[in-house]
């Protein structure tokens, strides 16, 4: 045989080999991302969130302040005529869930943060899960995720000049900034109502489609309180209230509320809500029955992807359910990789 | 001429190049998918998993074919460290395309993540919620996939060396085209 000694056509065989595996190489480093510095990847949306103390290890790496609950979500049937999925077919479901703050720091006090948030998980009696994850302005503060890491980055610097150019390149954050200043503070998790904020496509079953955002209205009268009372009683006043709350006066409601959209609305766009006389369509109760600390709960280990749905509802051509989930689940690989620098059990905070 | 001891069996050569080109898509999707916040992240991570699964079965079924029709021998000539290394590399890879997908499933299990497939199929847990188990099959799942491309890339440099340089009939005992068979058998 010729081992040893190669046929005439050997080199060019030789180099059409080394062409193959090099050209491979390369295509999988570039489907990876190793030569497109440009590209937004969760890893840059994690880095953009990260601290300057830091990343919280073992924590979420945004909404990083939380405390556990479960309860109930009571369908009252209403949502069947806009979605087939089973959570809108009237009766009682298992709820857990998340009250928590916009925020990195998981040390973080409440009256420096102005975003209030709520996670969700909805199970089925067939297993189909509805994970979601919510906050309390009314419109998000940006159009798109890449917009939302320009905030993040231009937030993070120190010279004023950055946040002034990233309004300019970015008009749709002056409502948001409107609203921040001056939408009233109030003293408990419970008095706040948490919107959905993105669009999903619900699916009746009739196979007819429906463009919805959904909001959790609280039973609670809103209190108002200002920033500066809110700090006095205390950096994790929330926390306590919200326990103290449930723990005396029983079971919290908030109201799902989902609006249809019109023909033409901006279903991809969060930062721009739809006219207040758009179809409104109440389709149950969340009722939160027990509150647990976050650090041995039974919310810690549960990673609130929007993008975690059960049939009968899908994403829209809103591009940040998929971002959210991208970068949700980077931080989830994250934190659990971390779990011993937030340890289950002792009370003291790291 | 084709009969059984030189050749695959069609059925074998067949799956062969199906799975080939479904574990090169596996590939490039994890790695694609991994790293974008583009709403393709989504039907990518669906394919990813629906994939995943149709390939485990696919080996399943493979591995029998080869206990059952066996493979064609290497070549009498080919040196021994030559023939361990194709040796090693098949049971490697054959290792890789059952080790992969469980280990997919189990680190989506491990994190609490339903797992849903293309049409809403759901694949019920088979393990508990655990930071530790996530974080362990997680990282063989990421590590173990580049080494899988790696060895991919070996298999296809070995295949074309058997196919263009040596021309010794390994490359025609897997190809589907009669056309090989014609080359490497006139030789």
């Amino acid at each position: 045989m010729n081992q040893g000694k190669l046929p005439r056509s050997g080199l060019g065989s030789l180099v059409l080999i080394a062409a193959v595996v090099g050209g491979g190489a390369a295509a999988f480093a570039y489907t990876a991302g190793w030569f497109s510095p440009g590209r937004l990847t969760p890893e840059r949306m994690i880095a953009a969130l990260t601290p300057p103390s830091g990343p919280p290890l073992g924590h979420r790496r945004n909404h990083a302040k939380g405390i556990c609950f479960t309860g109930t979500f009571e369908a009252n049937g209403n949502g069947a005529e806009l979605s087939r999925a089973r959570v809108f077919a009237q009766g009682h479901y298992p709820a857990l869930g998340r009250f928590n703050l916009g925020t990195a720091d998981p040390n973080a006090v409440d009256a420096t943060v102005r975003v209030r948030g709520l996670g969700l998980l909805i199970t089925t009696a067939d297993g189909e899960e509805w994970r979601m994850a919510m906050i309390n302005p009314p419109f998000f503060a940006v159009s798109t995720p890449q917009a939302f890491h320009d905030l993040l980055i231009a937030s993070g610097k120190k010279d004023p000049e950055a946040m002034k150019a990233f309004i300019q390149a970015n008009p749709e954050f002056g409502p948001f900034a409107a609203w921040a200043k001056t939408a009233p503070w109030t003293g408990s998790y419970a008095e706040e109502p948490y919107n959905g904020l993105n669009s999903f496509v619900f699916t009746d079953a009739g196979g007819g489609d429906h463009t919805v955002r959904w909001s959790l209205l609280p039973s609670a009268q809103p209190i108002p309180i200002s920033q500066a009372d809110l700090e006095k009683r205390g950096p994790d006043y929330l926390e306590q209230e919200i326990t103290e709350r449930v723990r005396t006066a029983g079971p919290l409601r908030w109201t799902m509320v989902t609006t249809v959209a019109d023909p033409g609305d901006p279903t991809a766009d969060p930062s721009k809500a739809w006219p207040e006389n758009r179809r409104k369509v109440e389709v149950g109760t969340l009722i939160v029955q027990r509150i647990e600390p976050e650090r041995d709960g039974p919310c810690r280990d549960i990673n609130f992807d929007p993008a975690v749905l059960p049939q009968g509802i899908r994403v829209s051509d809103d591009p940040f359910p998929a971002a959210r989930s991208s970068v949700y689940r980077k931080s989830y690989d994250l934190r659990a990789a971390e779990a011993r620098d937030y340890p289950r059990t002792g009370t003291a905070k790291p | 001429m084709t009969s059984a001891p030189h050749r695959f069996a069609l059925i074998q050569r067949v799956l062969h190049w199906l799975m080939a080109v479904c574990i090169l898509a596996m590939l490039f999707i994890g790695v694609g998918m991994v790293s974008t916040v583009a709403p393709k992240y989504l039907p990518l991570i669906l394919v990813h998993k629906t994939i995943g699964v149709t390939l485990l079965v696919l080996v399943l079924i493979r591995l029998a074919l080869r206990l059952y029709y066996g493979a064609p021998p290497l070549p009498a000539d080919l040196s021994r460290p030559m023939k361990f290394g194709a040796k090693l590399s098949h049971q490697l890879l054959y290792g890789l395309m059952i080790v992969m997908p469980l280990l997919g499933f189990g680190m989506l299990w491990a994190a609490a993540y339903p797992v849903v497939l293309y049409g809403g199929i759901r694949i019920p847990a088979l393990l508990p919620q655990s930071d530790l188990m996530h974080t362990l099959l997680w990282n063989a799942h990421v590590y173990l996939g580049f080494a899988f491309f790696a060895l991919v890339l070996l298999h296809l440099a070995a295949g074309l060396f058997h196919a263009l340089i040596r021309r010794d009939g390994v490359f025609a005992s897997i190809s589907l085209l009669p056309l090989w068979d014609r080359v490497t058998q006139a030789k």
